[in-house]
């Protein structure tokens, strides 16, 4: 599988929390100095497993997305904190296969 | 010159991918991103405005007069998105101006008040724009500027109040207090959190095994798709029994195909079946407009707003409370929902007895995101049975505001409504207002309301020494 070059977050509508953890995300990456990886947000209508390399979400989506290789699910959804030791350890994995719950 | 920009100024799509270009270039994104970003709002503005044809056209006009014909009242499924994007094509450039100078306003609050709270919900802050363009407007005779600056001070008092009034049960849930909760369902998940507290220290939610298959109901599509088919399946088939078939078709302006005037023959089912998930279709269009406009407006916001306010919180949207208490969201949507059906019996009762309220049909969506709020908030002060009543309480709220509501959006289309709680008790209190006090001295009133918090906190909001 390739290497993450575009991060998705998703929730019920699309509007709000998913937008969140979308600037959340922009922040760590930069603070981690990961560079050329866009973030972007959606609704779990529209949600699809090619529409990015990484997908992060809340831990009360997860079980909807529970098939997808690569996801990361956060336990505190608006944690700085917890997002960027997550997202560090994706893209120290970088593999088919990304499962980052704990 | 003067008339291409005062054209721009007028035109509500332009408005606001003017405002977003402004945005990203305080943020100092690269020119791309600036073209990126302007265009995609102006197309965000352009996609609603479709989605509030179809919604109309497709769905809502046949509704209402099959509704009409049928039970002899008014059958009201309230949206957030049908009825904003609907009164958006008449309220589109004044909803703009009073979203901008909220959200200024709201820093200024954030600022200077004990309030201190910026909310971040931006499709909550548009819709509430729209509210009060419509209530401020043609109720309360304001026009122009004297419209957007009296609306700008509510959308700002509302956007720091709601998330301040929901506080300290909020730090119970996120065990921190730097995390708002920015969502215009406030006053349900507050009354929802009283309610718990009746129940102090009792077991949590969280202890019970339930079953979480229900939440494949959080995909909007579906659960607008499945609600609407239902209702205009049991609208229609008791219009089939009571005889519309044999009806002379040239009274309903709206429902052609199922009375198959014309060459279209379509069964009374299979037209319902897709008139219901045409309404879904236009609500997935209209958010797909609403997520390009907020998508950008929201970060330009909040870089500013954190720029301009040391130890400003964030007020976020409400699923942010979800994974802190996955089972109460559940339980509390379907214990919301009972409230929604059994306060919709009550409101066909009081209809009976002469009382002309507008029913309000439960739909899934208000109930699913604000009943799964206010299930949370029950649990957080008072455990399962909190998670209860409070959301079966809040269930009964979002019925019976709404369907009191519906006097003040005389200017609005009867087929939906605005559905959270802070939406309605905004309007009853500001709405009623509108009908007395005109014009100028409901400006100064407004006004008041945006300075008294300030005045109160003495322009101070306490998170300086931070």
């Amino acid at each position: 599988m390739a290497k993450i070059r575009k991060i998705m977050c998703c929730c019920g509508s699309g509007l709000g929390s998913s937008l969140m953890v979308q600037m959340n995300i922009e922040k760590a990456l930069k603070n981690l100095g990961i560079e050329g990886v866009e973030a972007d947000h959606t609704s779990l209508s529209e949600i699809n497993v090619r529409s990015a390399d990484l997908f992060v979400v809340g831990k009360d989506i997860a079980p909807r997305i529970k098939d997808y290789p690569r996801v990361v699910v956060l336990n505190k959804i608006m944690s700085m904190k917890e997002l960027t030791e997550k997202l560090e350890q994706a893209f120290a994995i970088e593999g088919d296969e990304i499962h980052i719950a704990r | 010159m003067l008339d291409f920009i005062l054209n721009i100024l007028a035109t509500p799509a332009m408005l606001v991918g003017l405002l977003a270009m402004v945005g990203l270039i305080l943020q100092k994104k690269p020119v791309e991103d600036v073209i990126k970003g302007t265009i995609k709002t102006i197309v965000g503005f352009l996609v609603l405005s479709a989605g509030a044809g179809v919604i109309q056209t497709e769905s809502l006009n046949a509704f209402g007069e099959l509704f009409n014909w049928t039970f002899n009242m008014t059958g009201t499924v309230p949206n957030n998105e049908a009825i904003v994007a609907m009164a958006l094509t008449k309220f589109g450039l004044d909803t703009s101006y009073i979203m901008v100078i909220g959200l200024i306003l709201n820093i200024v609050l954030a600022r200077f008040s004990k309030m201190h709270f910026i909310f971040l919900t931006g499709h909550h802050s548009l819709y509430m724009a729209c509210m009060l363009a419509v209530l401020l407007g043609p109720l309360g005779g304001l026009s122009g500027f004297t419209l957007w600056l009296a609306g700008g001070c509510l959308l700002a008092f509302i956007s720091a109040f709601s998330p301040w009034f929901l506080h300290s049960s909020m730090e119970k849930i996120v065990e921190t207090d730097e995390l708002g909760f920015g969502h215009f369902g406030g006053f349900g998940y507050w009354v929802a959190a009283q309610c718990g507290k009746l129940f102090k220290g009792g077991k949590s939610t969280e202890d019970l095994d339930f079953p979480q298959r229900l939440t494949f109901l959080r995909d909007t599509t579906v659960s607008i798709g499945i609600t609407m088919v239902v209702f205009f399946l049991v609208v229609t088939a008791v219009a089939v029994a009571k005889g519309i078939l044999q009806q002379d078709p040239g009274q309903f302006s709206n429902l052609a195909e199922l009375m198959g005037a014309g060459d279209t023959k379509t069964h009374w089912a299979v037209w319902a079946i897709k008139r219901g998930l045409n309404f879904a279709g236009a609500v997935y269009i209209i958010l797909s407009g609403v997520r390009l406009i907020v998508g950008e407006l929201v970060p330009a916001f909040k870089g500013i707003a954190e720029k301009l306010v040391p130890g400003a919180v964030p007020a976020i949207d409400c699923p942010v409370v979800f994974p802190y208490a996955p089972n109460a969201v559940l339980i509390g949507f379907l214990v919301s929902f009972l409230g929604g059906v059994v306060g919709l019996i009550v409101l066909i009762m009081l209809n009976n007895a002469g009382l002309g309220l507008a029913l309000i049909l439960p739909g899934v969506v208000p109930h699913f995101f604000c009943g799964a709020s206010a299930g949370v908030f029950g649990n957080a002060e008072g455990g399962i049975k909190g998670c209860v009543l409070g959301s079966f309480v809040h269930g009964l709220i979002i019925t019976f505001l709404p369907a009191l509501c519906m006097p003040v959006f005389d200017a609005l289309d009867k087929g939906s409504t605005f559905s959270d709680a802070d939406f309605s008790w905004m309007a009853l209190l500001f709405g009623n207002l509108a009908k007395v006090v005109k014009g100028i001295p409901l400006l100064c009133i407004c006004v008041v309301v945006f300075v008294l918090p300030m005045v109160l906190s003495g322009f101070k909001n306490g998170q300086e020494e931070k």
